[in-house]
Order: C-alpha cells, then structure tokens, then sequence
C-alpha cells in the first residue's frame, strides 16, 4: 500500500502550482522533495494531506481517496508537519507533543509513556516541563516534531502508515538535523511511508531512496539520488553550476555548488 | 444573602431558608426579600457569571488569541442593539409588558444578538470552510454598525429612556426572578454538557486549523457548534442582566495564568471564577451605596481590572 498522486493538477487564482503531478509514496521508504521556492513543493504536500482539493487528479491512501477515510482513521495513520506552527498559549512541551495523541483511545498512562519517549527521541526531554512559548526556534521545531512522532507512535494494525514533513530541518543546528534524518529512516524500517520537503540536496541525497525534484509546478525528475542527479540538472532546475561527486564514506551523490 | 439594603442576620437568613424549605411561616417581609429577591438574585450572578467566563474561554482558544471574548463575535453589540431599539420603540411598554417574565427589552436583546452572530458568521463562511480572521473582522465590522445605531437610538431618546438605556449597558442583576433564573439555568445546563466533549478539540485548534484537522478533529463542525452555543449563552445573558462586561474577556485569561490553556481544565475553573466574580460583584454592588444599588457591570471591572494588572506585574517580574 502507498500514498499515491494521481496526475494532480492545481489551479490557485489564475495560477497553475501544479500541473500533471503524479508520485508515489512508498510505505517504508523515504521520499525526498526538492527544487526551488515555489516550485510547488509545499503545494503538493499541501494536496496530499487534502488540505487543499486538486482541480484534476486524486490522492490515494491505502487504497482510498482521502475522503473516503472517517477523519479519525486517517488522523491515526497519516501525521503531518507543517512548516510553520504558531502558537501563542503557553502550553508545556508535554502537552504540546501530548496533542499528538488525540485521535487514540490508549489511556492517559500509555500516552504519557509515548509522550516522554518521543520528546526523548528528538532530544528533547529537558524541556518536558518547559513552557512552549518561551523557546527557541529550533527547540520549538524539535518538540513539534516529536508531536508527530507520539501521533504514529504505533503501528496502525492492519495499515500502512505515513509521516509528511514539510522542511523539517530549517531550524536546526548540524546535529540535530543528522538526528531528524536518522529518525526518519528508524521509521522508515520499521514500515512507516515517509515524505518531506527538503532544502538541502545533500541532506536528501543521503536520506532519501526515492528523490522528486520540482520545477515550475511540474516534476522534472524522480528516481533514486544516484540515478537523476546530476550536473545537467541542477543547471537546469537551480540555475547554478555544480559538481556531483561520490561522499567519501556513504557513497552518496554529493552535491558540491561553484 | 444577609447583605443589601434590608439588613437580615445570617441566623434570620437560615432560619427563613429552612423555613421556606419546610413550610414553617416566617415573616412576609423577610420571606419576600430573602426567596423572591435574593436568592433569585445570587443564584442568576453565579449563572451569568459561569456562562460568560466560560464562552470567553471557549472563544479565545476558538480564535486562538487570548484576548478574544465573546463580544467579538458580535453578541453583545447585536444585542445591545436590539435592546436599546426595544426602549426607544416600546417605550412605554417596556415597564409593564412582560413576555414569558421576559421583558421586551430582553428579548430585543436576544434577538439582536443572535442575529448579529448569525450575520458574522455567514460573513465569514465560504465553500471552504469559516475564516476565524474574517470573523473577528466582521465583528468588529458589525460592533461599529451597532455602536453608530446605538448613539442614533439614544439621539431619539427622550431623558427617561436614555437612562434606561445607560444602566441597562451597564449591566444589571437587579431584575432577578425565578423565570428568569430557571431559564438560564437550563442554558447553562446546555453548555457545559457540550462543552467538555470539546476541550480537546480546542486545545487541539491552538495549534492551528489544519493541525487539528491532521489530527482528526472536524474542524468546521466543532467551530459550528461552539460559536451557535456560545451566541446562545451570551445573548441570553445579555438579555437578562445587560451588558456585564469584563468578565468574559478577563476571567478566562486570568485563570491561564493561574492553571494554564488547557481547555479540559480551564473551562470549568474558569466558569467557577466567573461565577464567584460576578456574585462578590453584586454584593458589593447592592451594599456600597445603600439604600442605592450599582449597577453590578460596573463593579466587575472595578473589582477584576486591578486583580488583572497585579497579575500582569507579577508575571513581568517573574520573567
């Protein structure tokens, strides 16, 4: 089962954001999405969570249209990330990453294990008890993730379950952005489906196995980071001339710009 | 309800209560004050006072800014409206027509304020879903148009009606009587069976529209339902006691202060302080100026603005 695009088309005001959009999420994997800003990357994510409708096309979750899934069965295998999350009540990171676990009937006792757990995963844990409202970005970012994280602790029986990360890492210092890609591939191997929206194309070439790069609305390549980057590309898409050379201890592409 | 301008001891007071309870005669006088006046009075201060905290709580965290308060979506201004339409053109009637032990001016009132609701919020709903920021705008839109009628209404007024019309704004618990009591008590009983099935909806929507709905709440639903049971509570408070204000807006935010935002926990503690407010309020309303009474809107800011400003000092120093 998959998270599936189906020749998505969206029309915003005059503006085609995507046009003939198709992709495939695959439980298990990681699927990085790159290009330049407002290519349409958030745009699509913003579709394949059905916070916005399509002109053309359909999204597929497991098999269903997204309005097909109660709201609740949905909210239990498909968390979302977005970019930006404001919030101005001074709530503790407990109760913050606590929210995540509205849409399960677990009992306060199992959610406060989850809680506590997944704060500790994005190293997190000291500001359990901290207010929200008084951290900084990248702690605020660190504990919204964690949010996501407590809401597909567990596996959902009987489905596939998904995780879209819109720019994760944008607010991260070195090791907290190795710590989040780590994270992702753990969920990754234990059959979780993930997407994000990456800057980075190092970072997405050694994180991701399925790569979507963007361009003016349209997909202008997708495969495997070894397969489709490459220098001709990057000049055409970013505008910038770059080398592509082998990491030295990965093996991964590495993406070295002029 | 041993003070005010009669003065009745505590142990004539339980012993008339008991009375009344049990049948045994007591003095008319005594027993007419206590059971037709007080206690009607007490027990309509702690309702309105427990519906307008919690509304506002449920109304900032609906739109995720703590210094909403119910008045923004219009009830109050649609209703004040009404109100002071009801003095000008029933004039005369107002002091004998009685609907239901309502009086015209209480109704005007509910009337104003539910359609003003209904009107912002049609403003504010599209085919994709009900805009919180157009919302807020459209009350503010709305409570100007209210306020310009308003003044027109009091320009036409003559001297009597004018005054009717100032203490009423002021917010008045003095009419208190048993109808009136058992018909907020019954709306009251309305709101907070609905509301605790919401505070995680809520607390969930402090993260944010789409965040709620990521995490499985029908977003456009639950706002429906809570802005139709908050126009309900506040437009009938504002039908029977005037415009008590303050206490919406303040309340809540203090008791965040106090326990925090979650909505589990600040609903019912805030609708507790709103009640003990409002009732401390009028108290002191009917007794500072014997044999004369305040009109009790007045003392609820007099009384929770200062408490409101200590806390904000004492929140700046402990940062």
């Amino acid at each position: 089962m998959s998270m599936c695009a189906e020749n998505i088309s969206l029309h915003r005001s005059g503006f085609d954001l995507l046009r003939h959009v198709s992709m495939t999420v695959e439980a298990g994997k990681v699927t990085a999405i790159v290009g330049p800003n407002g290519a349409g990357k958030s745009s699509l994510l913003r579709v394949l969570t059905g916070e916005m409708q399509a002109s053309k096309g359909r999204v597929l979750l497991n098999g269903r249209t997204l309005s097909q899934w109660p709201i609740i069965e949905r909210a239990q295998l498909l968390a979302v990330l977005p970019q930006h999350t404001t919030l101005n009540f001074p709530f503790t990171a407990n109760e913050v990453v606590g929210l995540g676990r509205i849409p399960h009937q677990t009992g306060s006792a199992t959610d406060a294990e989850i809680v506590a757990q997944a704060l500790k995963l994005v190293d997190a844990q000291y500001l359990q008890k901290r207010f929200y409202t008084q951290m900084s970005g990248g702690e605020k970012q660190r504990v919204q993730l964690a949010r996501v994280l407590a809401q597909i602790w567990q596996p959902c029986p009987g489905e596939e379950q998904f995780l879209v990360l819109d720019e994760p890492t944008s607010a991260f210092d070195l090791a907290h952005q190795k710590l989040t890609l780590d994270i992702v591939r753990q969920l990754a191997a234990r059959g979780v489906g993930v997407v994000m929206v990456l800057h980075d194309l190092n970072l997405a070439a050694r994180c991701a196995d399925n790569l979507v790069v963007f361009d003016g609305g349209l997909i202008a390549a997708q495969g495997s980071p070894e397969e489709i980057l490459t220098e001709q590309l990057i000049q055409q898409v970013f505008g910038v001339k770059a080398i592509i050379d082998r990491h030295p201890t990965t093996h991964k592409p590495l993406v070295i710009t002029e | 309800m041993t003070v005010g301008t009669v003065n009745i001891s505590l142990a004539d007071s339980l012993s008339a209560m008991s009375g009344a309870l049990f049948g045994e005669p007591v003095a008319a006088q005594i027993h007419l004050i206590l059971v037709e006046i007080r206690l009607p009075r007490i027990l309509l201060a702690i309702l309105v006072g427990a519906v307008l905290a919690s509304t506002g709580a449920v109304m900032q965290g609906l739109f995720r800014n703590p210094l909403a308060d119910p008045s923004l979506i219009g009830v109050s201004s649609g209703a004040s409206v009404g109100a002071s339409l009801m003095i000008v053109v029933a004039g005369g009637f107002v002091e004998t027509g009685a609907l239901m032990g309502l009086s015209l001016v209480a109704v005007g009132a509910f009337v104003g304020g539910f359609a003003a609701t209904l009107l912002v919020y049609r403003l504010a709903t599209s085919d994709i879903g009900t805009s919180v920021t157009t919302m807020l705008l459209a009350g503010i839109a709305i409570g100007a148009l209210a306020g310009a009628l308003n003044s027109l209404f009091s320009y036409f007024a003559d001297n009597d009606m004018l005054r009717q019309i100032s203490l009423w704004q002021m917010g008045n618990l003095s009419g208190a009587n048993w109808p009136k009591v058992s018909m907020m008590a019954l709306v009251a009983v309305l709101l907070f069976s609905a509301f605790p099935r919401d505070s995680r909806a809520l607390n969930a929507l402090l993260l944010g529209e789409s965040e709620a709905r990521h995490l499985g709440i029908d977003v456009q639903r639950v706002k429906r339902r809570l802005i139709i049971l908050t126009a309900l509570g506040v437009g009938l408070t504002v039908a029977l006691a005037g415009m008590v204000g303050f206490v919406g807006l303040i309340v809540p935010h203090v008791v965040r202060l106090l326990i925090g935002p979650d909505h589990r926990w600040l609903i019912p503690a805030s609708a507790v302080a709103g009640a003990l407010l409002l009732v401390v309020a009028d108290s002191l309303a009917r007794i500072v100026l014997v044999p004369a009474e305040l009109p009790t809107g007045i003392l609820t800011a007099l009384l929770g603005a200062p408490f409101f400003i200590a806390l904000l000092l004492q929140q700046r120093r402990e940062l």
